[in-house]
């Protein structure tokens, strides 16, 4: 048992010398390290706790998905019952998760036929079961019950989010950001991850803006005073706009002219006569048809650029505009300027979205943290290393070696794994210190009891080995469990925690079983010792 | 120095000791029990003091732009004034540095956010906002349900892996002893007012799979005595697979102990109470624990019973 053979000890000392290595490209500068094979690249990513930074968990706003679509489908009901001449005996609504309409009884079996068109079956994994878009109901009396159904509402959340990821991609990008982190997370939220960010309500405003723009008229049939007083006409409704002034109510018609979907390109700039700060945008043909159209039509009336329902600016239309670019100017600044281009051009989300978790740490604050946590580890090895030496004299000298080696296998397989430290996942290390030690004292104080008992020292040595390794492996994987426990149902820095926790009760056990074994195989041989003197 | 031939310099723990922890059982088992219920209503009548991360509402830590010691009188009627509900502030650290706890707010997780660009709007112009989170009611809901799952699951977890490694007493023993140091730990918390949040759930699980490593070193110890001494009488045996194991636990608690007072004194405010959890968790409570609750429980679970039993009846053959 004691006696290990050349070619075990070389691959123990070759696998320990590499998982160390796996950890040098943390000890060089980010410049250095990415001159060198992708390979060797690896390193620890230091966590938001750490280095400060944004963490922000969006939720696709599920109800408004389910309106959107099911007035979608209202609309689509409405058409093609229209376009197959049904006469409506009530016109459709939307009601609860599905749309009602009555019909004329006459026309009934045209009207289902017409509106089961509308139904589609679902593709991909979700469409396995034969599973539509749409249930269709014959409520009898001429009603019909048009239900969305759940697998296809589902369907156009996933799709809303895979959407909003890129278009979110494209926003964090413009800003310049290192190494932002935009992630789907479970169904119908995005995880947003942007590393030492100077102004984080800057990348919560980029983020959560749905940044919806259409051009729409303003109703001005009546002013806005009397909407307030009474109610807006049906078509239209009340929007604010807010300027210098404070808040403005407007009555802005519920059609759409143009939308900001029809943008090709914004671009922040300057008024040529105030030179205030405005947004230079251009539509693509469609657009800019339909912006021609409807300013040639609307000469000398209002229209306003409302966004997310916030009126930005109401001009007076003074001449139609051909060309299909245009300027917006509200009160921005150069910043919101640049921020509303840089909204337009990555598109709006195809769905509001909220902000349910945040978290955002000063970049002061870690460096601060990381300062406090390299001294606690400092203090924490040398107090453990002068405790062991003293306990346990030259083996304790091999145990402080195999906790250093430790700890750099540690470092070895975050690196490895692109692992991230936070703040809990250096105490996981900390502690890893303390408990990599219990391994070397279990086998020391079991070769103590086999020596007591009297049996020579390197049986003693063997057998203290054999037992106190069994224990080694049991009583860790207990700690284990509760790591990857916390693994799972931690985030952030506590999942850190669990990581570096993990990582380390495995170095721990495979120290333990290799390379302390190795130290006490040589020492073994190279003193032979004829006695284990016990105190 | 002769190096070679001595494994210890220093005994830290006599060889050979004969304590009777098994007889302490009659002290350890009642404390245990009124300790355990005055955690139990500590619980309940003081209450743990849950963090945002599982009441939602947000969390500011903000450091004076001066540098010098923050007027938290006048922040508290600054910030009183928004009308916020209890807005809770708290030096954090250093006299410059204080923590704001804003409430959760009705209204859903925008109104969370607004709350929050009210405080900072408010105090701005005097601080800096060196942290902060917002966590909304959906999240922190989530969180204390996967959480207490969590710990469920990982206190299942470990029993059928004990049950399977051992028999099923030592898997019960051992998860009667790592729930009491649970409870204990969270009465702890409640007594000092400790942020609960998912760093104390990461706190609880260390101090379950450390204080669990423990019961597991001295009932290894245990089988092997009991396939070693088949006639020795139940507490006997106990005694002496504590005794045996005395050196380690005591070395490992001190170097443990060791680490843990490295992170208390030198690494920072932001994980004082997390280290403080660990310390009464893994050093106070399951040390105690392992000696005094999980080794001599087995004596009532009836382990080693039927191996004398077992003994018996085969003797009867031989007759």
């Amino acid at each position: 048992m004691m006696y290990i053979s050349r070619w075990k000890a070389l691959g123990i000392l070759l696998t320990t010398l590499f998982v160390c290595l796996l950890a040098v490209p943390n000890f060089f500068p980010e410049k250095t390290v990415q001159s060198w094979p992708k390979w060797a690249q690896r390193h620890v990513v230091l966590g938001l706790d750490l280095q400060g930074g944004s963490h922000l968990l969006l939720e696709v706003d599920t109800n408004a998905v389910r309106k959107e679509k099911l007035e979608q489908l209202r609309d689509d009901v409405r058409r093609v019952l229209r376009e197959a001449r049904v006469g409506l005996s009530s016109a459709p609504v939307v009601r609860g998760t599905s749309v009602e309409v009555v019909v004329r009884e006459s026309d009934l079996q045209n009207a289902l036929t017409k509106v089961r068109d509308l139904s589609q079956p679902l593709g991909g994994i979700l469409g396995g079961a034969g599973q539509r878009t749409l249930e269709i109901s014959n409520q009898g009396g001429g009603r019909i019950q048009v239900t969305l159904t759940e697998p296809a509402l589902v369907e156009r959340i996933r799709q809303a989010v895979e959407q909003a990821v890129q278009i979110i991609e494209k926003r964090i990008n413009e800003l310049g950001l290192v190494e932002p982190l935009i992630q789907r997370q479970g169904n119908d939220r995005i995880l947003v991850q942007v590393p030492g960010l100077g102004d984080p309500q800057r990348l919560i405003e980029l983020v959560g803006k749905t940044a919806k723009l259409d051009f729409r008229m303003v109703d001005e049939t009546v002013t806005a005073e009397q909407a307030l007083a009474s109610r807006p006409p049906p078509e239209s409704e009340i929007l604010y706009g807010t300027s210098r002034e404070g808040r403005t109510p407007y009555v802005i018609e519920k059609r759409i002219l143009v939308s900001g979907a029809d943008l090709t390109d914004a671009q922040p700039g300057f008024d040529s006569r105030t030179s205030e700060p405005v947004v230079n945008f251009r539509f693509n043909s469609a657009g800019a048809r339909k912006f021609a159209q409807a300013t040639a039509e609307n000469v000398g009336k209002r229209f306003a650029a409302v966004l997310d329902n916030e009126v930005i600016t109401a001009p007076v239309i003074r001449e139609p505009i051909l060309q299909g670019s245009g300027q917006i100017s509200g009160s921005f600044t150069v910043e919101s300027a640049n921020d509303l281009a840089i909204l337009l051009r990555a598109g709006a989300l195809p769905a509001p979205l909220t902000i349910i978790e945040q978290r955002v740490v000063g970049a002061g604050l870690g460096q601060d943290s990381i300062s406090k946590g390299k001294d606690a580890s400092y203090y924490g090895s040398a107090l453990v290393v002068v405790f062991m030496v003293v306990v346990y004299g030259l083996f304790g000298v091999f145990a402080s070696v195999a906790v250093a080696i430790n700890v750099a296998m540690i470092f070895g397989v975050l690196s490895l794994l692109n692992a991230t430290l936070t703040l809990p996942g250096i105490i996981g290390i900390v502690l890893t210190i303390g408990i990599a030690v219990d391994s070397n004292v279990l086998i020391y104080e079991r070769i103590r009891e086999e020596v007591r008992t009297g049996r020579s020292p390197i049986t003693a040595i063997d057998a203290g080995f054999t037992r106190a390794l069994a224990t080694i492996l049991d009583s860790n994987i207990t700690t284990f469990i509760a790591a990857s426990v916390l693994f799972f149902i931690g985030t952030g820095p506590v999942r850190g925690f669990a990581v570096t926790l993990g990582i380390g009760i495995i170095t721990t056990v495979f120290t333990a079983f290799t390379l302390t074994r190795l130290m006490v195989a040589w020492w073994v041989r190279w003193v032979r010792p004829q006695k284990l003197a016990i105190s | 120095m002769r190096l070679h031939s001595s494994i210890p310099m220093l005994r830290i723990v006599p060889d050979d000791t004969k304590f009777d922890f098994m007889r302490f059982r009659r002290i350890s088992f009642p404390a245990s029990a009124v300790l355990s219920i005055v955690a139990i209503c500590l619980y309940f009548f003081v209450g743990l003091h849950f963090g945002i991360d599982f009441v939602g509402g947000t969390l500011l830590e903000v450091k004076t732009k001066t540098g010098q010691p923050a007027d938290l009188a006048k922040m508290r009627t600054t910030l009183g004034a928004l009308a916020l509900g209890d807005i809770q502030l708290q030096e954090f650290g250093a006299a410059d540095r204080v923590l704001i706890r804003i409430p959760q707010q009705p209204g859903g997780e925008a109104a969370q956010n607004a709350a929050k660009d009210k405080v900072t709007a408010s105090v701005g112009d005097e601080v800096l906002i060196e942290r902060a989170e917002v966590v909304g009611p959906r999240i922190s809901t989530e969180m204390l349900a996967t959480s207490t799952v969590g710990l469920m699951a990982a206190i299942l977890a470990i029993l059928v892996y004990l049950w399977f490694r051992f028999e099923w007493q030592f898997a019960l023993g051992a998860m009667i002893a790592n729930v009491h140091d649970l409870v204990l730990t969270v009465g702890y918390m409640s007594l000092m007012q400790i942020d609960f949040d998912l760093s104390s759930i990461a706190a609880l699980l260390t101090i379950l799979g450390y204080s669990l490593n423990d019961t597991v070193v001295i009932y290894d110890r245990i089988r092997e005595m009991l396939r070693r001494y088949k006639r020795m009488p139940m507490p006997d045996l106990l005694n002496i697979s504590v005794n045996s194991t005395l050196s380690r636990s005591i070395i490992t608690h001190l170097t443990v102990t060791l680490s843990l007072l490295a992170l208390l004194f030198f690494g920072g405010h932001a994980i004082h109470s997390f280290v403080s959890t660990m310390i009464f968790g893994v050093v106070l409570v399951g040390t105690y624990t392992s000696v005094f609750i999980a080794a001599p429980i087995l004596i009532y679970l009836g382990v080693g019973t039927t191996r004398a039993a077992v003994e018996e009846t085969a003797e009867t053959v031989k007759v």
